[in-house]
């Protein structure tokens, strides 16, 4: 019985090594949301969000308070009706394109979305001249 | 015509020869800039130069009423502090908080995930600048900002929109700057 009691003294003791607030996590943290359908929208997007906190892992990964915050923001705008890309443009408009993972079309953003058509016409143009040459010398190396 | 890459090795074997490690350099090049540099981790706010969000926040504490948008429409400018009492590095910047007060600066609080008892502690110990302090649990009002730590501060002119954003803690060295940014902002 003492034992127990020490125990639970040096649980309830023990002052928190980092700096991390002492209120219960929000309500939308870590609970789903009811509509699994409105649920899986959420996650979708969450997991597409950067946490700020923790700069290489989602809002969807972290265990940060802040993350925390942001699923729950997350969650109830989507149970509310909002639309998954217009949270995000929301948080884009506070936090910058970096809060995003998805890359949006944006100027500086087309070479992202047109590289892989230049590489592809590329090769197909690479490989149309080595076609041609193979029909032209059937036996490869002959003149060597 | 289109030339056959084995045509460029015969006429110039030395420059192709050369290409990979030529590549190999660029890339050493880059992954060292990558490590020297030293990581700028901050998350400037996007949301400069705009207005503040509607919000009404009850009060943290019974010493301050709470913090509405409304209070920064009153025609001078204002500083918005988000801070809390669990956070290291705003207790730290509390002499500068209160130099700045002392200079009939006008700083509202808005205090993250905080508890009564310990903001209470928190103010008791390093003092209490704030004309306002605000309760955001949620962290809602410091997501509507474009916040993304504690302690920031955010100068405010007087129709409530954002001019400046300090990250971090505001050192002694920065107090000359944030005056200059609430002159500008008063302009």
């Amino acid at each position: 019985m003492i034992r127990l009691l020490f125990a639970l003294l040096a649980l309830t003791l023990t002052v928190p090594a980092t700096a991390q607030d002492m209120l219960p996590p929000a309500p939308y943290a870590y609970r789903q949301l009811p509509d699994s359908a409105q649920e899986a929208k959420a996650q979708a997007l969450m997991e597409t969000l950067r946490c700020l906190k923790c700069q290489s892992q989602s809002i969807a990964d972290s265990d940060a308070p802040m993350a925390g915050d942001m699923r729950h923001q997350v969650r109830t705008r989507i149970a509310a009706g909002e639309e998954p890309e217009h949270i995000r443009q929301w948080l884009i408009e506070r936090y910058g394109d970096y809060v995003s993972y998805t890359p949006q079309v944006k100027p500086i953003t087309w070479p992202l979305f047109a590289a892989p058509l230049v590489f592809l016409a590329l090769a197909a143009l690479l490989l149309r001249g080595r076609f041609r040459r193979r029909a032209e010398t059937p036996v490869e190396g002959s003149g060597e | 015509m289109t030339t056959d890459p084995r045509d460029l090795v015969k006429k110039k074997p030395g420059l192709a020869l050369w290409l990979p490690l030529a590549l190999f350099g660029a890339f050493f090049v880059l992954v060292i800039w990558g490590l020297v540099r030293p990581a700028d981790r901050e998350v400037a706010s996007a949301f400069i130069g705009k207005p503040l969000p509607e919000f009404n926040l009850p009060p943290a504490t019974e010493a301050r009423p709470g913090l509405a948008t409304a209070t920064f429409r009153a025609g001078k400018p204002r500083l918005l502090n988000v801070f809390a009492s669990w956070c290291v590095p705003c207790a730290v910047e509390s002499p500068q908080l209160a130099a700045l007060a002392a200079q009939g600066i006008e700083i509202d609080g808005v205090a993250i995930r905080d508890r009564k008892e310990d903001l209470d502690r928190f103010l008791a110990t390093n003092g209490n600048p704030f004309k306002r302090i605000g309760k955001d649990d949620l962290s809602q009002v410091q997501l509507a900002i474009g916040s993304s730590g504690v302690p920031e501060t955010f100068v405010v002119d007087g129709k409530g929109v954002i001019r400046y954003q300090h990250i971090g803690d505001i050192r002694p060295e920065d107090v000359p700057l944030i005056l200059g940014k609430l002159a500008e902002a008063a302009q």
